[in-house]
């Protein structure tokens, strides 16, 4: 069955729509990412234009963290402070990724941009994850290998403009979380994705916050952060389509439960291998999109359309 | 003076062949809708060919079909490889081009249209694009080239030669498919009828290309009403999400 998508102005599969966003929910569920970094390459892999993708996506990411979020404020496992500094960071960081995002797209470039940062980022993380698994498979094998210590005192503690963050027990500069929330508004906006693959290692790493209080403050500022970024795409490039978004929503929830529980009853270590390996998968398909020369050296854009 | 004009203007009427044949058109449907689950449709245009003195028997009789999408202006990039990856790095403006065009014919337009006639007609893909003034012209026509190779690969330009049927010099049908990735607008259909390599009767006929309902309205909300659209798709979210995760601990417990 095919459907219409009024605002990319052309018909996809309703079928493939929900497989991609339930795929994407069942990983995520499982593994507790929010799954942006994957719905948005798949979308551009389906013919659905690059603006439109990533404007969906963020939508989408709302949709995904939106119940998380609930249920941490409800637990009070969210340092509002902090998630509040990281906040203020990241709408101006939409902000600023929104106005390079309409640039680019005036200038003809938007969807070799949206390429290179997803091949740059899905190559970063891919190769993370399969590092830190692998790690913890050996760990797990051999329970003696030396850890990595968690908490270090490093640059980030001699900056100014100390603040105290009760509820992580830290106190320290506001500079390294604002900036870190504007890298992350910046992703959300060019690329579509909630950016928690930067914001919990950041938090947990660099401004050494708790793990308690990690997951919730990273939901919390990224369902904001993709809240605004959406408005901004609708505001500014009319490139939210709802029509779409609701298929990858209702695919996305429907599998994210799914995937919970497959979460619960598997050993979480084996499969974070087969996830940074589909990670490479979706870069090195993008790259290779970039670097073999295309089979139509010629495209066409529409001023006005995606 | 004015008497000279108008007698001028006569002698030209007199001159001109009588419009021994017309042709007499009709669709099979003028209004195409682009619901959710618009997958294409077929269009068939049939009709006939209506004369006052017999047919002559010196020449062929050749009928053109065409569609025309709402023209839009368009830019067509040209990719090259920069530090190893493949850019956009020239591009070539189009004044305006139909975002759909179909040439049906009884046979190839090479055959059966003279340039000239072609030209004033603006019958064949080439010349339905106009590139915009003051291009480098060899360059352009790449460009041009380029589009039409393009969208023929998306169906949304289509050159049927041989697909207009004509029996008896008279009654002739043809279908056009719209694909799906169709714009909304008016859509023009033209009937020529050729003699000689040139046109000798025209009709033209509009189909109605419309998003239907809800389509429609979401559209026109995300163009006129961003805010409001942008809250939408927010609320959708936050009301799927919350929604879906509430029902199943619901079911669960």
């Amino acid at each position: 069955m095919q459907i219409y998508l009024p605002i990319a102005e052309t018909s996809v599969n309703a079928f493939t729509l929900l497989g991609v966003g339930g795929g994407v929910g069942v990983l995520s569920g499982m593994f507790g990412v929010g799954g942006g970094f994957l719905i948005t390459p798949l979308l551009f892999f389906i013919g659905v234009p690059p603006a439109v993708a990533v404007a969906t996506g963020v939508n989408q990411v709302v949709a995904s963290s939106i119940s998380g979020v609930l249920a941490h404020l409800k637990r009070k496992t969210v340092d509002l402070r902090m998630g509040t500094v990281l906040l203020i960071g990241g709408l101006v960081g939409s902000i600023i990724g929104i106005w390079f995002f309409n640039l680019m797209q005036r200038l003809g470039q938007l969807d070799l941009i949206v390429q290179l940062s997803y091949v740059l980022f899905l190559g970063i993380i891919g190769a993370l994850m399969l590092q830190e698994s692998l790690r913890a498979l050996r760990r797990s094998k051999n329970p003696n290998a030396p850890r990595r210590k968690l908490h270090t005192h490093n640059w980030v503690h001699n900056l100014p403009w100390k603040m105290k963050f009760r509820a992580s027990g830290l106190y320290i500069s506001v500079v390294p979380p604002l900036l870190v929330g504007v890298g992350v508004g910046i992703l959300a906006a060019i690329m579509g994705v909630g950016g928690g693959f930067i914001l919990v290692p950041a938090m947990i790493y660099l401004l050494g916050m708790p793990t308690k209080v990690v997951i919730g403050t990273s939901l919390f500022q990224v369902t904001f952060v993709a809240a605004f970024t959406t408005m901004m795409h609708a505001v500014t490039n009319h490139s939210v389509d709802v029509m779409l978004a609701v298929f990858l929503i209702l695919g996305g929830v429907i599998g994210a439960q799914v995937g919970t529980r497959i979460g619960l009853r598997l050993k979480a270590e084996q499969l974070r291998i087969l996830l940074a390996l589909l990670v490479l998968a979706v870069c090195g398909k993008i790259a290779l999109d970039l670097l073999l020369t295309p089979s139509e050296l010629y495209s066409i854009t529409i001023p006005g359309r995606f | 003076m004015r008497w000279f004009t108008i007698y001028i203007a006569l002698i030209f009427l007199a001159a001109l062949p009588a419009r021994s044949e017309e042709v007499v058109v009709g669709l099979s449907q003028n209004r195409v809708s682009l619901t959710v689950n618009y997958e294409g449709s077929e269009i068939l245009i049939f009709g006939a060919v209506r004369r006052e003195s017999p047919l002559p028997d010196d020449s062929a009789l050749d009928i053109v079909v065409t569609i025309e999408g709402p023209p839009t202006s368009a830019v067509i990039w040209r990719k090259a490889r920069r530090a190893g990856i493949w850019v956009n790095t020239e591009s070539q403006e189009m004044r305006a081009a139909p975002s759909f065009y179909t040439v049906a014919s009884t046979a190839p337009l090479s055959e059966i249209l003279s340039p000239d006639a072609d030209l004033t007609h603006r019958i064949s893909t080439r010349l339905a694009i106009f590139e915009a003034r003051g291009s480098d012209p060899r360059d352009a026509a790449a460009f041009t080239e380029a589009m039409i190779r393009i969208r023929q690969s998306e169906s949304l330009y289509q050159e049927l030669d041989g697909a207009v049927s004509l029996q008896r010099d008279t009654l002739f049908n043809t279908r056009v498919i719209l694909p799906k990735n169709i714009v909304e607008g008016i859509y023009t259909a033209r009937i020529l009828l050729l003699r000689d390599g040139e046109v000798i009767d025209e009709a033209e006929t509009f189909i109605d290309v419309q998003k239907a309902v809800l389509e429609r309205w979401l559209y026109n909300m995300a163009y006129d009403y961003p805010p409001l659209y942008g809250l939408l798709a927010l609320s959708l979210a936050v009301f799927f999400g919350w929604g879906a995760s509430a029902l199943f601990r619901f079911v669960r417990s």
